[in-house]
């Protein structure tokens, strides 16, 4: 009962959320080189991504290492211009605009790694490490990014005594704390979190979840949460975009993608994922190699050659990103998959 | 007989704050066939429990033990040279990242020939034989070409293959895998830890699995063992400690399982973390974090208590069934 009023409460919220971000086909290309005679090659780690951010949403991006998800937060906190596509927050496309326009945009989104013992300078104290946003984006004088500082710690559950500490002198789940709320420094409106919790043992990766959780509620943050671990995507995610060699091939509500997933490789992804409950556990659908070199991917459907479903017309013809029961699936056959 | 017996195992390490318990008095017992998951948070003591058993602490830390036998053999009085031959034959492990436990300046092939030379004594064609076949075993595609592949020409789940290819080359009889998983994918990781027990399986080897998903463990292992600074606090079957928890600390690490929050929105969690070097806690080591902690867990510490279906070091275990309980 309670999870049909969430879920009526859910769609109230969607409907009134703005939206804050909005990908369209965004393409990333990197030109590579493979030897001294050989010619350049073309990596498309990102291959037309189109998605909306809503304030106070959180949208998943799940796939193997190699899958584009960290292309793709590199594109939207603008580190790197994509190749071609728009990339819009609140509206205003940020591709093409003068550099002090971008250090302006650029306020809007923040991002948290997921090493917090390789993201935190460890020769600066936790104020300075917090205050830095500050000195680097605003005028505000030494006293109030202090404050500010401070005010930010208590936010993230840190103690006032400890501004004055090095990172050496925290645990793993307190680091994680010190770059969210370095993240949160400049009021954003989007975080881009990769991977913020795989580096923390369980106990510690629930006290992250939850305080992500409630600074969410609380500011109506947008998360663009990338991470490969299922159960945390189905405990924090509204919406879930599952990647493959640089394409979404399974975009919809967390619900609908859990409860009845449509491209074979979303299900492969949630039977491989280890589950404590015995009944929770999927049949062994143990998952074929690996992920084919983004250098040479194989033609037609990029998944052919791992899918168990995989017949002759999915090596010739690339399936298209279109919508079948309430999802965008790319996959020839995603209505013969119950 | 177990084929590896540890009774009352103790790590020092002596710094200049003091000497400091990373293993603190653990009994370990495992069959032959068996799989026996070792889970705790980091700073537990997993890894180095599992170091001990190889051999492989090192300066200034100290081992001592009541008893430490491999298949009847004690190896505290076992020489350094003697102690060689077993680790890595008898005994294998399989570290956690491979990236870095593989050497980058020499092929997969030779790492892999390196053990066979020194424990097998092979030579010439039946060595290059027995390598390609090891690799063709752990599910490497076109080994023959892959034996002159530097580490970093392969993906990470590859060269934990070629990690796991050294560690069975001899035959071992306990394979202590230690995170074997972690740095990998789920798609990965699936075909990692099937290979491991169809291995497992195959060769009626002993297996350690030592790790913090407690998914895989739950999927894979016998019997589990559940480590809190130091110290064994339970230990039971796998089925036995998933469905029925006794000791709080396993209880509260399965409570904050996203898998197991379902519906609600906020995970229970265990605030504080792992005591470290200067501040043991008087008492049962776990009760500044417990929940249930009273006046005597704060001052005796609990021994491990039997019950039923295996032990806990808790003078207030749970009880109940975990599934079966009203929320």
């Amino acid at each position: 009962m309670s999870e049909a009023t969430t879920m009526t409460e859910t769609a109230q919220a969607a409907a009134d959320a703005p939206v804050v971000l909005e990908a369209i086909h965004l393409r990333k290309h990197y030109s590579v080189k493979r030897g001294m005679f050989k010619g350049h090659a073309t990596v498309r780690a990102l291959d037309g991504v189109s998605f909306q951010l809503q304030a106070g949403k959180t949208l998943a991006v799940v796939g193997e290492s190699g899958c584009g998800k960290s292309t793709l937060a590199r594109s939207v906190t603008m580190i790197e211009p994509p190749t071609s596509g728009q990339l819009l927050y609140d509206g205003r496309d940020v591709v093409g605009r003068s550099a002090a326009d971008l250090k302006e945009l650029r306020r809007t989104v923040q991002m948290v790694f997921q090493n917090p013992y390789g993201s935190l300078n460890p020769r600066k104290t936790v104020g300075a490490i917090l205050a830095e946003p500050l000195v680097v984006n605003t005028d505000l004088p030494k006293t109030e990014r202090r404050a500010r500082a401070l005010a930010m710690m208590a936010k993230v559950g840190l103690r006032a005594d400890q501004i004055d500490r090095y990172p050496h002198m925290f645990s793993g789940g307190q680091r994680q704390r010190i770059a969210i709320a370095r993240a949160l420094m400049l009021n954003p409106r989007v975080v881009v979190a990769d991977e913020p919790v795989s580096a923390l043992d369980v106990s510690i990766q629930a006290q992250v979840l939850n305080l992500m959780m409630d600074l969410q509620e609380e500011l109506k943050l947008a998360y663009l949460f990338i991470s490969h671990d299922l159960s945390v995507v189905r405990h924090i995610a509204d919406d879930v975009m599952v990647m493959y060699l640089g394409r979404p091939v399974e975009h919809g509500s967390k619900d609908v993608l859990f409860s009845r997933p449509r491209h074979p490789y979303t299900r492969i992804l949630l039977a491989a994922t280890p589950r404590v409950n015995p009944e929770l556990r999927a049949e062994r659908v143990v998952p074929k190699g690996e992920l084919p070199s983004p250098l040479n991917p194989p033609p037609g459907c990029p998944f052919h050659r791992r899918c168990p479903h995989a017949r002759e017309n999915c090596a010739v013809d690339v399936p298209a990103l279109r919508e079948v029961d309430q999802r965008l699936v790319a996959c020839h056959y995603a209505e013969e998959m119950e | 007989m177990p084929l590896l017996d540890i009774q009352n195992l103790s790590v020092e390490f002596t710094t200049r704050a003091g000497t400091f318990r990373a293993v603190d008095g653990i009994d370990l017992a495992v069959d032959e066939g068996e799989v026996v998951g070792i889970v705790g948070e980091s700073g537990s003591g997993k890894s180095v429990t599992s170091l001990a058993v190889m051999g492989l602490i090192p300066s200034p830390g100290r081992v001592v033990a009541d008893r430490l036998s491999f298949a009847g053999r004690d190896l505290r009085a076992l020489s350094a040279s003697q102690r060689r031959k077993i680790t890595g034959k008898d005994v294998a492990m399989v570290f956690q990242e491979p990236m870095t436990s593989l050497n980058p300046c020499f092929t997969v092939g030779f790492q892999i020939m390196e053990t066979l030379k020194v424990h097998e004594g092979l030579s010439g064609k039946a060595l290059k034989r027995r390598t390609i076949e090891l690799l063709e075993q752990v599910g490497i595609p076109a080994p023959e070409s892959r034996l002159s592949a530097f580490p970093h020409q392969l993906s990470g789940g590859m060269n934990q293959r070629v990690m796991i290819a050294i560690a069975i080359a001899c035959n071992p009889r306990l394979l202590i895998a230690d995170e074997p998983t972690t740095a990998l994918d789920v798609t990965i990781q699936k075909q990692i830890i099937d290979l491991l027990i169809q291995l497992q399986k195959d060769r009626g080897m002993a297996l350690i699995l030592i790790t913090h998903d407690m998914g895989v463990v739950a999927e894979t292992a016998h019997r589990v063992v559940v480590m809190y600074a130091g110290q064994k606090v339970e230990e039971r079957r796998a089925a036995d400690l998933f469905a029925r928890p006794q000791h709080p600390y396993t209880g509260a690490l399965l409570d904050a399982l996203p898998e197991r929050a379902l519906g609600k929105s906020r995970l229970p969690t265990i605030p504080g973390v792992v005591p470290g070097i200067g501040d043991r806690p008087h008492g049962c080591l776990f009760n500044p974090r417990c929940r249930f902690a009273r006046t005597d867990c704060r001052d005796l510490r609990p021994p491990l208590f039997p019950d039923p279906e295996g032990q806990a070091r808790c003078y207030y275990p749970l009880g109940g069934d975990m599934w079966g309980a009203p929320e």
